[in-house]
């Protein structure tokens, strides 16, 4: 038996059974990470006396019997992005390289209340702007499947992570794909909820209004567990729902026969690499063998979605990150500087990558007096047209299928000196983000040895749906059990 | 020469009474915190990954601010960013409300410097959240988070004022509401209210709007006069001399008394608002706002207009019984236990007790007397037990010791008049005979001097002589002397 590569609920089930100890667990996990990492580098922090105190902790409820939850004494990885009570939190940027934050996200607490065994903080995009984890200022994160290629962004470390077996589940955050894409890139099974049904409290923003956490697993039942930990609603967060999350788990076991998967034409266009389109196909026969009937419909908007996602990113961006400016937190540079202005430029001047100012600069420039109705309003009226684009086609068909990406995983500096280029590779799966509906990425098949990720999209709030056709899937398939060699 | 018109309009930011911040349950009482910087949270800080929450005590008091301004309140509301880069703003933007703000289109009637009653437009009031303090040390400034948040409500009037004088009176009576609504402390040392005023002149009975200025951060009363009279002064003179104002925004050197050019119509911050994406709209029950409705005080207008039916004051008596809401409850409190005039019990309070609260500088809430005793005394002089003047030093005994019972300070005191001829006759016959002089003159028919004489006789009796008795008796022991 491989530790590494155990799903939640067998782990949980060894746990009970005293088949084995979280503080066993998480030390091979640990023993492992420190062994793996190096090469793969989906680790920002390791966090090992905080993992193993946790794991004791977790082992003490266990043998006690008290709160013992499906999470308890599981080792899990957080996206860097998400505030730990005194461990680092650094958006792999320079700018808050030494930043410990003071308080935990809402997710942070639940999952740490859940019992589950924190091992450390992920690697990303600076600030989760990029689709490749080329753009962390502090290093860059490796495809656990091929060393010399990228796992995808911006949650990359995070996928990184579960990819090669150094954690039982990840928490990442998606906010134009960077959940769903990266666990196509690594093949991982990860959801990005509807927007509002996990708290962002804690959670570094980029986009405020695109911003979702959502967990990476080994498979869509894992996903369903952590989901339900979660998710809910939360008086520090106004933008979070008020309606009670559903027992995801209970109801995953419904057939999907009789149940109709909507095909977006729009996205079956010319550019798609050929293995990633035969595996999509492949994914659609493997639905009709269990009874669902397939339907093509229309998202007619969807070539404004990326400009849309992006100019709204800009925006929000530009002012979501204004609270870095060297006074408070972070980075400080103030030598040599001659007054506050100048502390400004010069910290967010080292502080900041070139990809975050760029977005920076953009958005100020879309929000600025005499542009604001020629950019961000006129986004966001497309925006509601892409909602409605969504709304319009799963009226008529319960889910959507679609790949998460054009690609598999392409190679450490293929893009990066191309920032379009780079945006293209998010084109499946910016549009749900201003949409706000829930969409669940899992792996479905490989194409030149590299994982392909397929994503299902659903109406607002029915990540039942999703969980329970994700299910179904992986129940008569075997991709998500794929490893990588390492 | 050209006369010239100034043209007014006043930006007013009214701090919020509220228990905890606009976004966090951070006290909001910042005035009180032990020190700097223990009023603070994430949220209020700006750390990474807070969020706001908004405080509906705060949009409840801005609502009944805005039912007092005669505004209409918008059910759906938005809150925006207004961004720009400053020390004191932690989140480098300050959530406000822009497109949307919750009440908009009222008007508040005041007197103008004609004592004419005159309307002001008040565009919008919205809410927004008050900065951190900076304090400028030589070579850096220090930081103090515990205002940051506090809510802020700014209430924004047309250019509808064309004196100085009309504008002090708007800016007085928003601060009564305020105090009436108790919304607002109106303590103008601490900062919870602060100016400012758009200035613009043009040639007397024109309409058109010339370029005008703002003068930001005037926090008095007297700052705001000043500072406007100085603007409307200067401007006059740039036009005199053949000159073009420039739009600009302007400080007030309080110390010079002149106005000082901040920045410049190109350096004008693009604040880039746009809405708060971490607060969904807030759209708000029209039951909510009638109940808020109902909760509305009666306000200072009203107040003034039922106190001269009801209690037979003048105008001015009954503006100055309604200037505050405590005082005028107070009058109304003493007036239900008294059986004096409300003319008599206005004039104790205008006079006696209002000259002690001014010399002892404190406020009404401060002044332990109650209402009944108050009466009891003003009722004691009506009834003649006592002298006018021993009605006041009684009066000045119980504000000090803070209520006693005014029966008991005049027996103490031994204050109560007297009728007793025998006892009056003795004190006037020495007075007599000690001040020949005086006598003299009466006689000589310098009859004026006989208000002396009554002096003396109330100082020999201690107040407690009836003066009617007292004069009675003086001019027949005077007359007595001339024979």
């Amino acid at each position: 038996m491989q530790l590494h590569n155990l799903t939640i609920r067998e782990a949980s089930e060894m746990l009970a059974t005293k088949k084995l100890s979280s503080v066993e667990l998480t030390q091979a996990t640990l023993q492992r990470a420190h062994e793996i990492d190096p090469q793969i580098q989906s680790y920002v922090t390791i966090t090992d006396d905080l993992a193993l105190e946790q794991a004791r902790q977790a082992d003490e409820r266990i043998a006690k019997g008290e709160n013992v939850t499906a999470l308890t004494g599981i080792p899990f990885s957080i996206k860097d992005c998400i505030s730990t009570r005194g461990v680092r939190t650094t958006c792999s940027s320079k700018i808050l390289e030494d930043y410990v934050p003071q308080y935990n996200a809402t997710v942070t607490n639940k999952l740490a209340d859940s019992g589950a065994v924190l091992i450390g903080k992920t690697n990303m995009d600076e600030f989760g702007m990029g689709s490749s984890c080329e753009n962390s200022a502090l290093f860059k994160t490796r495809n656990p499947w091929d060393l010399e290629r990228v796992p995808g962004g911006s949650s990359g470390g995070a996928a990184a992570s579960m990819s090669a077996g150094l954690c039982n589940f990840s928490i990442g955050e998606d906010t134009g794909g960077s959940v769903r894409m990266p666990a196509g890139f690594c093949n991982v099974t990860g959801i990005k909820p509807t927007y509002g049904r996990v708290s962002r409290y804690g959670l570094i923003s980029l986009v405020s209004s695109f911003d979702c956490i959502g967990p990476m697993t080994r498979d869509v039942y894992d996903c369903a567990t952590v989901l339900e930990t979660i998710a809910g609603h939360d008086e520090r967060d106004s933008t979070t729902f008020n309606s009670p999350v559903p027992q995801y788990h209970q109801s995953i076991n419904k057939p999907v026969k009789g149940m109709t998967i909507g095909i977006p034409k729009e996205y079956f266009v010319s550019g798609m690499e050929a293995g990633v389109e035969s595996s999509i196909q492949e994914a659609i026969r493997t639905y009709e063998k269990l009874g669902m009937k397939i339907q093509e419909v229309s998202l007619p908007n969807t070539k404004y979605a990326l400009p849309v996602y992006y100019l709204l990113l800009f925006a929000e961006a530009s002012s979501n990150l204004a609270r870095f400016d060297g006074t408070r937190f972070g980075l400080s540079v103030s030598e040599n500087t001659k007054d506050v202005i100048d502390i400004y430029l010069q910290t967010r001047h080292e502080g900041f990558g070139d990809e975050v100012k760029r977005r920076i600069m953009l958005g100020a420039y879309a929000l600025s007096a005499g542009y604001y109705d020629a950019y961000y309003l006129k986004a966001q009226k497309v925006r509601t047209l892409l909602r409605r684009d969504f709304e319009t086609a799963l009226a008529s068909v319960d889910i959507l299928l679609a790949p998460t990406c054009p690609t598999t995983a392409f190679k450490l500096g293929e893009k990066t000196n191309d920032p379009l280029e780079m945006y293209l590779s998010d084109i499946y799966v910016v549009a749900t983000n201003p949409a706000g509906v829930p969409a669940l990425a899992l792996p479905c098949g490989f194409s030149n040895n590299m994982p392909v990720g397929m994503q299902i999209i659903g109406k607002h709030l029915d990540e039942q749906t999703l969980f329970q056709v994700g299910h179904a899937y992986q129940q008569v398939t075997d991709w998500h059990k794929q490893l990588p060699n390492l | 020469m050209t006369q010239y018109e100034p043209v007014i309009g006043l930006e007013i930011h009214a701090e919020l009474q509220t228990n905890s911040k606009m976004f966090c349950s951070c006290s909001a009482d910042y005035s009180n915190a032990p020190e700097p910087n223990t009023f603070i949270c994430p949220v209020c800080t700006g750390l990474p990954g807070a969020m706001p929450v908004l405080n509906k005590k705060a949009i409840e008091q801005a609502i009944l601010v805005g039912l007092s301004l005669n505004c209409s309140i918008n059910e759906f509301n938005t809150f925006a960013r207004k961004n720009y880069f400053y020390p004191d703003l932690p989140k480098g933007y300050q959530i406000s409300q822009y497109d949307l703000p919750i009440a908009s289109k009222g008007f508040l009637d005041i007197l103008d410097d004609t004592e004419s009653p005159m309307r002001v437009v008040v565009r919008r009031v919205h809410l927004e959240e008050d900065t951190a303090k900076l304090s400028h040390e030589k070579n850096y400034a220090l930081v103090d988070f515990n205002r940051a948040g506090v809510p802020l409500l700014e209430i924004v009037s047309e250019p509808d004022m064309r004196t100085v004088e009309a504008a002090l009176s708007y800016a007085t009576k928003i601060r009564a509401i305020l105090r009436y609504l108790r919304v607002n402390s109106g303590d103008m040392e601490k900062g919870v209210l602060r100016f400012e005023a758009n200035v613009s002149v043009r040639p007397s009975g024109s309409s058109e709007l010339r370029t005008r200025t703002e003068i930001k951060n005037l926090n008095s009363f007297r700052a705001l006069t000043r500072a406007s009279a100085y603007e409307i002064e200067r401007q006059i003179k740039v036009y005199e001399n053949g000159g073009e104002v420039v739009q600009e925004t302007l400080g007030w050197d309080e110390a010079h008394g002149v106005t000082v050019s901040q920045r410049g119509k190109e350096d004008a911050h693009d604040y880039r608002y746009f809405p708060e994406p971490d607060l969904p709209p807030l759209q708000l029950e029209r039951t909510w706002i009638d109940d808020i409705k109902n909760q509305l005080p009666e306000l200072p207008d009203a107040k003034t207009a039922r106190f001269i039916s009801d209690f037979k004051l003048t105008p001015s008596e009954a503006h100055l019984l309604t200037s505050e809401q405590t005082l005028a409850s107070y009058f109304e409190s003493i007036v239900a236990n008294s059986k004096s005039s409300t003319k008599t019990i206005h004039s104790w309070i205008a006079g006696e007790f209002m000259r002690y609260m001014n010399d002892s500088g404190l406020a009404l809430e401060e002044i332990n007397l109650p209402a009944e005793k108050f009466a009891q005394l003003i009722d004691m002089v009506t009834d003649k037990t006592i002298s006018g003047n021993s009605g006041k030093i009684v009066l000045n005994e119980m504000l000090k010791s803070g209520g006693g019972d005014p029966q008991e300070i005049v027996k103490v005191k031994n204050l109560a008049q007297v009728s007793d001829t025998g006892f009056i006759q003795e004190a006037i016959e020495k007075i007599l005979s000690d001040n020949p002089k005086e006598v003299e003159q009466f006689l000589a028919g310098k009859e004026t001097i006989i208000q002396w004489l009554m002096g003396q006789v109330a100082r020999a009796t201690k107040g407690k002589a009836d003066p009617n008795v007292a004069k009675e008796l003086l001019v027949k022991a005077l007359e007595e002397r001339r024979k």
